[in-house]
């Protein structure tokens, strides 16, 4: 342990230069101070940089750490650290904090710090660091207006950016503050005890306008794709028809040959070209003609063939299964249940869809030594390793700029668009703009796994559920189990297992990751249970939920805001479903009709109650909640993604349907009071989705439908 | 080939491919990029501009077909956010990863110019064919019907 680097890297500088004071805090009260880590080997005051600059004008810089991919944590996180430091919000101005994940990363993930917003994480990972970093400044603040009056500081309170002396009536603001008064050398040190009562809160709670709109009203919000650099060029790639496929020839030479191509680069899973115009590097790529070599694992998939034989695969020893959760003997209980149950759920591959394509704007050196990077990211310090280490060179020598995000949705933490940037800009020692085309992100896109879920249960002469077995079979490993685990649900003997199974076939975590898929089966066979016993699945769900009071207030909220029990107009049909995502609770009511001549399903309300603790932005935090009902919906009635002989059979949103207004229902979200810290909310509305309109379907029609999605051709199918 | 055509009221001359889709001759050569390329076939509406007052996808059209034509672009709705239509969306808060939204107020402004008064109908059946991935749908609504209330008052 070197404890010399670790006091260096914890101290926290106050710096006083020019017309501003700077303070530098090292972010967060854990430090990692073994000097073999990648943190501890870092130098200490050189890598500790600034997150609050107050001038003397009073304006308050405050950067943000997080992408900004349409949450809104740009705006969130300052709110959070301005509301500690009591500025006045007029006066904040905020930027995107330099990607230095040292300072500005959290450290998750084993120890070393990372700047990725992923998993409804910002706000709940940042929210206690940036209420101390907050309540450190002023008391700084503080400090220096007691030493310029000289009066105990004690005796002094703030109002949003003035200092305020009761006794004599005096005030200062922030930015006189700095101007006139000693600052310490060091930050003082905060606890909990220096935080505000939640019934203080000025700006949180407040929902304060979001700092990123007015640049996407009127179109000067920069995005990767807007970047334009001087002497900049044009790539693309034309990547393998079967994922991971390689190229073994093609033809360079007529390639090289075409008016505006400036060369052609060999990726592995494809051919990249650079040209003087996108015009040109669009009709180079149309014009490549590459042989693949055969091989490529994803070569024979038939994604159909493939979930239909998934069916064979729970409790038949073909797959050796991982087990998740294990509590009791539910294999015992289920035989001795006085009640057994069993259905099989299943759901196909689903495509992000984010309406920026992937693109990155990269400018490698002449000497190839350092970079220049423009990125629209959710990793955004992986995606700057990933530059440096495509390079060979250091973390340091790639300057980078973090970029909005037209959409992130698990997409964009993966880094592959990066390193292709990279390559290209390496080939040509110039700036270049790497462009997807839609077909490119859809055909080449990481999907979220298509998968099979076995259930079942056994339930005793009293109608409580005794056991549960639930079993996930698909590709995508992890993915597959996020979400399975049934964490509020009273059921004593429970068997959760995963049967991993592989197909060479490129997936992501998709906007709440496997939850979509897990809790639509979960919450469906739920259903279907509690319609076999007669009971209402509202009270059915409330038995279940009976240990846990904040599940029970979310359910007994959607059931007010639904007026559940009054049922629903003739011709429709409600129906309702709980799930917990990123630390928050949900709970859903959907009421639907059906066309059965043409399969549709029409989605006409959705209600939707969720407990995410502390509310920072209530107004963004409905717009979150709202936006993934839609997304959840759009991915329950009609997305899916389907593969044969290897071959990703849609290729735009002219075959790969999404929600449009028309089908969008009227949404009504409402949050649970709480003082508990913040949750996620970018993604609990995705996963209460498909088990309240799988529930409404049988509830109108009497019949179960357990496929994702439920296109019009299964609906009608299932309707007979 | 030099292609004229007037962007936003000024005349403009570029050399280009004539084949070239205007979103990429705006975006590229005359670096107005609040026009955004999304499905590069005309069915999202990201790319939404108008072209002589109406409403067309610029990912589908050459450039050789606006010569002479004049074509506004979200940097030519107002000089500073203050069309009716912006000033709603940024007080329904309506973007989120705010991609689309160029586009989707390009195609509410047309029919604000035609109505006035639009039903939430008319407000649904004119949109529908600009995708929002965020799921702001509900907001643009609201938008929209706002710039209408508070352009008759």
């Amino acid at each position: 342990m070197n404890s010399s680097k670790a006091t260096k890297l914890t101290r926290r500088t106050v710096l006083k230069a020019g017309a501003g004071v700077t303070f530098a805090v090292a972010l967060g009260q854990i430090v990692p101070v073994s000097a073999d880590t990648k943190a501890g080997a870092a130098t200490g005051q050189t890598s500790i940089g600034a997150w609050v600059t107050i001038g003397t004008d009073g304006e308050i810089l405050i950067y943000g750490p997080a992408a900004e991919m349409g949450q809104g944590s740009m705006t969130a996180l300052p709110v959070i650290l301005a509301e500690e430091m009591d500025a006045d919000w007029s006066m904040v101005r905020i930027e995107h904090s330099p990607i230095e994940p040292e300072i500005y990363g959290r450290g998750a993930w084993g120890g070393s710090r990372r700047m990725i917003t992923v998993g409804s994480q910002a706000v709940r990972g940042y929210y206690q660091i940036l209420r101390l970093a907050g309540a450190q400044i002023r008391k700084v603040v503080l400090q220096a207006a007691a030493e310029h009056w000289g009066v105990p500081v004690h005796e002094l309170s703030t109002e949003p950016s003035v200092v305020v002396h009761a006794d004599s009536g005096r005030r200062i603001s922030y930015g006189e503050i700095v101007e006139v008064a000693k600052l310490p050398e060091h930050l003082p040190d905060v606890d909990e005890s220096d935080l505000k009562l939640v019934e203080d809160f000025r700006v949180i709670g407040h929902s304060v306008p979001r700092h990123d709109v007015p640049g996407k009203v009127d179109g000067s919000a920069e995005y990767s794709i807007d970047v334009h650099v001087p002497g900049m060029v044009y790539g693309m790639v034309e990547r393998s028809p079967v994922h991971n496929g390689r190229p073994i020839a093609y033809n360079k030479s007529a390639i090289r040959g075409m008016d505006g191509v400036i060369t052609t680069v060999r990726l592995e899973y494809g051919i990249g070209v650079v040209a003087d115009s996108v015009q040109a590097v669009m009709k180079a790529k149309a014009a490549l003609d590459i042989d693949w070599e055969k091989g490529a694992e994803a070569d024979a998939f038939n994604s159909d063939e493939s979930l239909a034989a998934y069916v064979t695969v729970p409790g038949s020893g073909q797959v050796q299964p991982r087990s998740i959760v294990q509590k009791g003997d539910a294999r015992a209980a289920i035989e001795r249940a006085e009640k057994q149950y069993q259905a099989d759920f299943l759901a196909d591959h689903v495509y992000h869809a984010q309406m920026e394509p992937l693109n990155a704007v990269v400018s490698v050196s002449k000497a190839g030594d350092s970079a220049e990077a423009w990125v629209g990211t959710q990793a955004t310090s992986s995606a700057r390793s990933a530059i440096a280490d495509t390079l060979g060179i250091d973390f340091d020598r790639v300057d980078f700029h973090p970029c909005y995000l037209g959409g992130g949705f698990g997409r964009r933490s993966n880094s592959d668009y990066v390193v292709e940037a990279t390559l290209l800009s390496n080939a040509v020692k110039r700036p270049v703009k790497l462009i997807w085309s839609r077909e490119d992100d859809l055909k080449y896109g990481q999907f979220r796994p298509m998968c099979l879920q076995r259930l079942e249960a056994g339930v005793n002469e009293n109608g409580d559920v005794t056991a549960w077995t639930h079993c996930v079979v698909g590709d995508g490993g992890g993915l597959l189990a996020s979400g399975i685990e049934i964490p509020f649900y009273e059921i004593p003997n429970q068997s959760i297992e995963m049967c991993s199974v592989r197909h060479g076939m490129r997936l992501k975590h998709w906007r709440a990751v496997g939850h979509g898929f897990n809790k639509f089966a979960i919450e469906a066979f739920v259903d279907e249970i509690a319609d076999d016993l007669g009971v209402d699945p509202y009270l059915f769900r409330r038995k279940l939920l009976r240990n846990s009071p904040r599940a029970l207030n979310v359910l007994d909220t959607v059931a007010e805001m639904s007026n559940w029990s009054s049922g629903a107009p003739h011709d429709h049909a409600r129906g309702i479903s709980f799930a917990e995502r990123s630390g928050s609770l949900a709970a859903g009511v959907a009421e639907i009709s059906v066309d059965r001549e043409s399969g549709e399903i029409r989605v006409h309300k959705f209600w939707c109650a969720v407990d995410g603790g502390i509310i920072i932005q209530p107004d963004n935090a409905v717009a979150q909640i709202e936006g993934a009902i839609v997304t959840g919906l759009s991915s329950v009635l009609f997305e899916r993604i389907s593969v044969e002989d290897g071959l990703v059979q849609q290729s735009n949103f002219t075959d790969y349907r999404m929600m449009r207004m028309s089908e969008t229902p009227e949404i009504e979200v409402r949050f649970i009071e709480s003082e508990a810290a913040p949750s996620g909310l970018g993604e609990p509305g995705v996963p209460v989705t498909g088990g309240a309109v799988a529930n409404a379907f049988a509830t109108l029609t009497g019949k179960r439908i357990r496929h994702l999605p439920f296109s019009s051709d299964r609906v009608r199918a299932v309707l007979g | 080939m030099a292609v004229h055509f007037s962007v936003n009221d000024r005349p403009v001359s570029t050399d280009v491919d004539p084949n070239t889709m205007l979103v990429w001759v705006l975006r590229e050569h005359l670096q107005l990029t609040g026009t955004k390329f999304s499905c590069g076939t005309g069915v999202c509406g990201a790319c939404t501009v108008h072209l002589d007052g109406q409403a067309v996808h610029s990912c589908v059209l050459p450039v050789s077909a606006v010569v002479d034509k004049s074509v506004t672009t979200i940097e030519g709705l107002s000089e500073d956010n203050s069309h009716p239509l912006q000033q709603a969306w940024i007080d329904e808060q309506v973007p989120q990863c705010g991609y689309c939204q160029s586009g989707q107020i390009m195609q509410a402004a047309t029919l604000l110019e035609s109505n006035e008064s639009p039903t939430r109908q008319e407000i649904v059946s004119h949109m529908d064919g600009n995708l929002c991935r965020c799921g702001t749908y509900g907001r643009i609504i609201c938008a929209i019907e706002r710039a209408a209330a508070e352009g008759k008052s």
